[in-house]
């Protein structure tokens, strides 16, 4: 294993019984993720991605295989090094999953409350960590609405009044705001307006820069895989037939399946 | 007048060890909810069920007990458990907070300072601090063995971002020796720096939600707030109007048509202790001042 | 001068003589015997002891008496008495194939091995107040009615009521031997679970929830029951028996290790037959919902049955589509005892909270107007 992967899949696979017949909907994934890498996992709907998503951020365990993070030091009873998610325990994980990692959901309102207002949600995790000022707690969240484009002056506002490509800002600000080395990102522009999508990717790219962050994005939108990511994968029924750079993977595809995505692509 | 046909405050022995056992957890453990049996009592659940219980676990026949409720010995609530034990122990009963050794209290902290060979019995209707946030006990569980207080936390922030102030003035959340969010039950949030560090056991029943809960002596309680919006008690404008006290809980009660007020101190037997001291109140109804 | 007001306890014993006046009633009517309500008021006292929890019908009697009426009152009365009793040990599983039946049915199946018994039921009576009754003279005693010219025709002789317990196989059986009924295997060696030494805790077992739903609230279970005829969770049931009659409890007491008839029991019991239609674990089966009474408490074993069944949703993996499936919503609230006395317990005090509420509005109302200055 190389030093200095922060996420590793190793033949990661997940299974659902079916009439007493085991089916993977997820099979033998592997990669490494680096820190400041962006990976996008492609297929359509069934392919199995949001399964792997799931299997990337614990939310689910491998049957087969196995996921690792490079856990820092001072989450870890250990200097930094790759722990397998299996072996930590729900403390570490939540722990985790509030801190270094963000997770942006497709409909923003499953990553959201949506009865407390935009500054609550974007403060959350850091009275979570023992901020208690008041004022910074709100300076902060302005700071981030800001960087995230959006109106602070509704920092008061419920999410529930915000518009859909306002709430998925207000999501992505409230996962950013511990500064997470890892980001994962279930289709984070689908369902919104075309206008909104090609805006948010752009702030995505930004950030995602500026902020030297590691993402798995999962989308079934082959252009957000352009822009956004270094390398991607391409799933199919449960396994990943193509992988690699993304500008080779879209521009060379190898596999028929790949080449298939890419030429259904409806160019303007 | 012992009544005969029950045990020394009425549960059984085995049933006093295991709520006893279940407080032994609950002090080793300051702020946690432990579960417990809790029996079915000649009292309504909702009634001081969880409090009795504990008391009835704990009494000895050389206790001194008093019960008040909203403050004062001689509300119904109060008269009718303290004849229970009367009925059920014949232990000493009294109306003196300092002489007390057990004190059942629902909804307030007596003002006299407790000591250390004193235990403090609190009546508690929703021990969950964060039920109105949260009401699946499943998931509520999970908040504090993780130590998973968010929903808290928005709550509060919320209150000062829309009202300006956090908006609890009773059953105000604390934190139990750093570590768990308790609920103090409904006692107003003047009464809540009394928790902090006192020499007295406290104890905590919920019957009906079976759960209790405790606070060893010395323990640190602090009230949630920010750094620049501190946790502020009540305060009144004036004194009780019969024994002058300007730093003790009053009740305030609407005595005629006009709306005249008197504000007299809620602990009865702290207004009492004073009057016998000689303290004197303006003995006058504070009138409604014209809108 | 205000003086504080004392007397709380002069109040107290007026109430109780007041209420002592009340129970009694109108004092040149005869008082009504515990015996009375015991035999002519039998559905009440039934209900008193479901969910009291306990099978005393003569103090479950003297429980309606002394609440005049009021069942749940009487129900608090009878659990509070239970709280008393030590628990001397845990009775056998009931074997209600042995039974001396008073009524069974079965609406899945026309025919059944040991017949069909209409029994005492108000079924096909049509509901008509009865001035007969009205005018019955309290004091005299009735003359026994003639039960044998009552049965109707299609009723086997052998499965007559009052011929002693008669070993009658369960329905459920039938569809059990071709497998097509889900046939639970409990663990008989572990030790029962009594909900009435610990507290529920969620998720609970089936067995817990059981002992919940039979001392829970009727008409909080007929809700939720209903609920699911309505759509809310349907599971498509049938009531493929439903038997009443008298069975016997058994104890193994530990000084002679082996089981002993200690008496017997009325008791209702409930099965229901549900549809489902198997996941992605279990082949498509009919699956059961129970239900028990004391007594003849049919709506309540029928109510009990649904809404087990609906619980189970998480065991078969069925999505959770209603209310009447989360079992810490329906559990938590079913116990009436609790609920009346959390809910009474509002006329307890609150003046010191209240005020602490007051301080709070009237505080924010000030400041209110500077912010939208």
């Amino acid at each position: 294993m190389k030093p200095g992967v922060l996420l590793s899949a190793r033949r990661a696979s997940k299974a659902y019984v079916h009439q007493g017949q085991p089916r993977w909907a997820c099979r033998d994934v592997s990669f490494d993720l680096y820190p400041g890498e962006v990976l996008a996992v492609v297929g359509e709907s069934g392919s199995g991605k949001t399964t792997l998503l799931r299997l990337l951020a614990a939310r689910l365990g491998c049957d087969e295989g196995s996921v690792h993070y490079e856990v820092r030091s001072d989450l870890a009873s250990e200097p930094d090094h790759l722990m397998d998610l299996a072996s930590m325990s729900q403390a570490q994980l939540r722990r985790l999953a509030r801190t270094d990692w963000g997770f942006v959901e497709q409909h923003a309102r499953d990553g959201l409350r949506m009865n407390v207002s935009g500054g609550a949600n974007v403060g959350e995790r850091l009275m979570a960590l023992g901020a208690r000022n008041y004022g910074q707690l709100r300076s902060e969240a302005l700071s981030w609405m800001a960087r995230v484009e959006l109106d602070t002056g509704r920092i008061d506002d419920l999410p529930g009044s915000y518009s859909g490509g306002m709430q998925q800002r207000l999501q992505i600000a409230r996962n950013l705001v511990t500064q997470p080395r890892l980001v994962f990102m279930d289709e984070p522009t689908t369902g919104l307006d075309v206008s909104v999508q090609a805006r948010l990717l752009d702030l995505l790219r930004e950030l995602v820069d500026e902020l030297q962050l590691a993402a798995v994005v999962v989308t079934h939108d082959l252009a957000v895989a352009r822009l956004l990511a270094q390398r991607m994968l391409v799933m199919k029924d449960g396994c990943v037939v193509e992988q690699g750079l993304t500008d080779r993977v879209l521009d060379d595809p190898q596999h028929p399946y790949t080449q298939l995505l890419v030429s259904s692509v409806l160019t303007p | 007048m012992i009544e005969q046909h029950y045990n020394f405050a009425f549960l059984d022995e085995r049933t006093k060890k295991r709520i006893r056992r279940a407080l032994l957890k609950a002090v080793a453990v300051p702020g946690y909810q432990v579960p417990f049996g809790s029996r079915e009592m000649p009292f309504a659940y909702g009634w001081g069920t969880g409090g009795v219980q504990i008391t009835a676990s704990i009494i000895g026949r050389s206790d001194v007990l008093k019960v008040i409720d909203q403050g004062a010995d001689d509300t119904t609530n109060a008269v009718n458990i303290r004849r229970f034990f009367e009925r059920t122990t014949g232990v000493a009963t009294t109306e003196a907070t300092r002489q007390a050794t057990l004190i059942q209290t629902r909804h307030r902290i007596p003002e006299a300072p407790l000591n250390a060979s004193q235990i403090l019995v609190y009546q508690v209707p929703m021990p969950e601090p964060l039920a109105r946030l949260e009401p699946r006990r499943r998931e509520t569980i999970k908040m504090h063995a993780l130590t998973e207080y968010g929903l808290m936390h928005v709550r509060l922030y919320e209150d000062i971002a829309q009202l300006g102030a956090i908006s609890r003035a009773y059953d105000y959340p604390v934190l139990v020796n750093e570590r768990y969010l308790m609920s103090p039950s409904p006692i107003p949030k003047f009464d809540n720096p009394k928790m902090h560090m006192n020499p007295a056991l406290q104890l905590f029943g919920a019957g009906r939600e079976k759960r209790l809960y405790a606070v060893p002596p010395y323990t640190t309680v602090r009230s949630l707030d920010f750094e620049d919006h501190p946790f502020e008690v009540q305060r009144w404008e004036h004194a009780c109007a019969l024994c002058g006290a300007s730093e003790s809980y009053l009740d305030e009660m609407i005595v005629d048509d006009q709306g005249s007020r008197l504000f007299v101190c809620s602990d009865s037997d702290y207004c009492e202790e004073r009057r016998q001291a000689g303290h004197v109140g303006s003995q006058q109804v504070v009138k409604q001042e014209a809108a | 001068m205000y003086v504080a007001v004392k007397g709380g306890a002069a109040a107290i014993e007026s109430s109780w003589r007041l209420l002592e006046a009340q129970r009694r009633g109108d004092t040149t009517l005869a008082a009504l015997s515990v015996a009375q309500i015991r035999s002519q008021l039998s559905l009440a006292v039934d209900r008193v002891m479901s969910e009291g929890s306990l099978y005393d019908p003569e103090l479950a009697a003297l429980a309606i008496k002394q609440a005049s009426g009021d069942l749940m009152e009487a129900i608090f009365l009878l659990r509070a008495y239970r709280t008393t009793l030590p628990r001397l040990g845990y009775a056998l599983p009931l074997d209600t194939a042995r039974i001396d039946l008073v009524r069974r049915i079965s609406a899945a199946f026309k025919e059944v091995p040991g017949g069909q018994l209409l029994g005492p039921t108000y079924d096909y009576t049509q509901r008509l107040l009865d001035f007969a009754l009205l005018a019955e003279d309290t004091s005299s005693a009735g003359s026994p009615v003639d039960t044998a010219a009552e049965q109707p025709a299609c009723l086997p002789s052998d499965a007559g009521s009052g011929d002693g317990p008669v070993t009658v196989p369960r329905i459920n059986q039938l569809l059990a031997r071709e497998g097509l009924l889900e046939t639970p295997d409990p663990d008989d060696d572990a030790p029962a679970a009594d909900l009435t030494r610990e507290p529920l805790m969620f998720p609970a077992a089936r067995e817990l929830r059981l002992q919940a739903l039979a001392r829970g609230d009727e008409g909080w279970l007929l809700g939720m029951g209903y609920s699911t005829q309505r759509g809310y969770a349907s599971s498509h049931p049938f009531a493929g028996e439903i038997r009443r009659g008298f069975v016997s409890v058994e104890l193994v007491p530990d000084e002679l290790g082996f089981a002993i008839d200690i008496g017997d029991i009325e008791v209702t019991e409930c099965q229901m037959i549900n549809q489902f239609n198997g996941s992605r674990e279990l082949p498509p089966q009919f699956t059961q919902g129970y239900g028990l009474a004391f007594g003849g408490g049919e709506r309540k074993s029928m109510a009990m049955a649904l809404v087990d069944r609906a619980l189970r949703a998480d065991e078969l993996g069925e999505p959770h589509v209603a209310p009447v499936q989360d079992q810490e919503f329906v559990l938590s609230h079913a116990d009436n005892v609790e609920a009346s006395g959390f809910v009474q317990h509002l006329k307890l005090p609150h003046y010191v909270d209240f005020q602490a509420e007051l301080e709070l509005v009237r505080k924010l109302r000030a400041r209110a107007p500077q912010e939208s200055a």
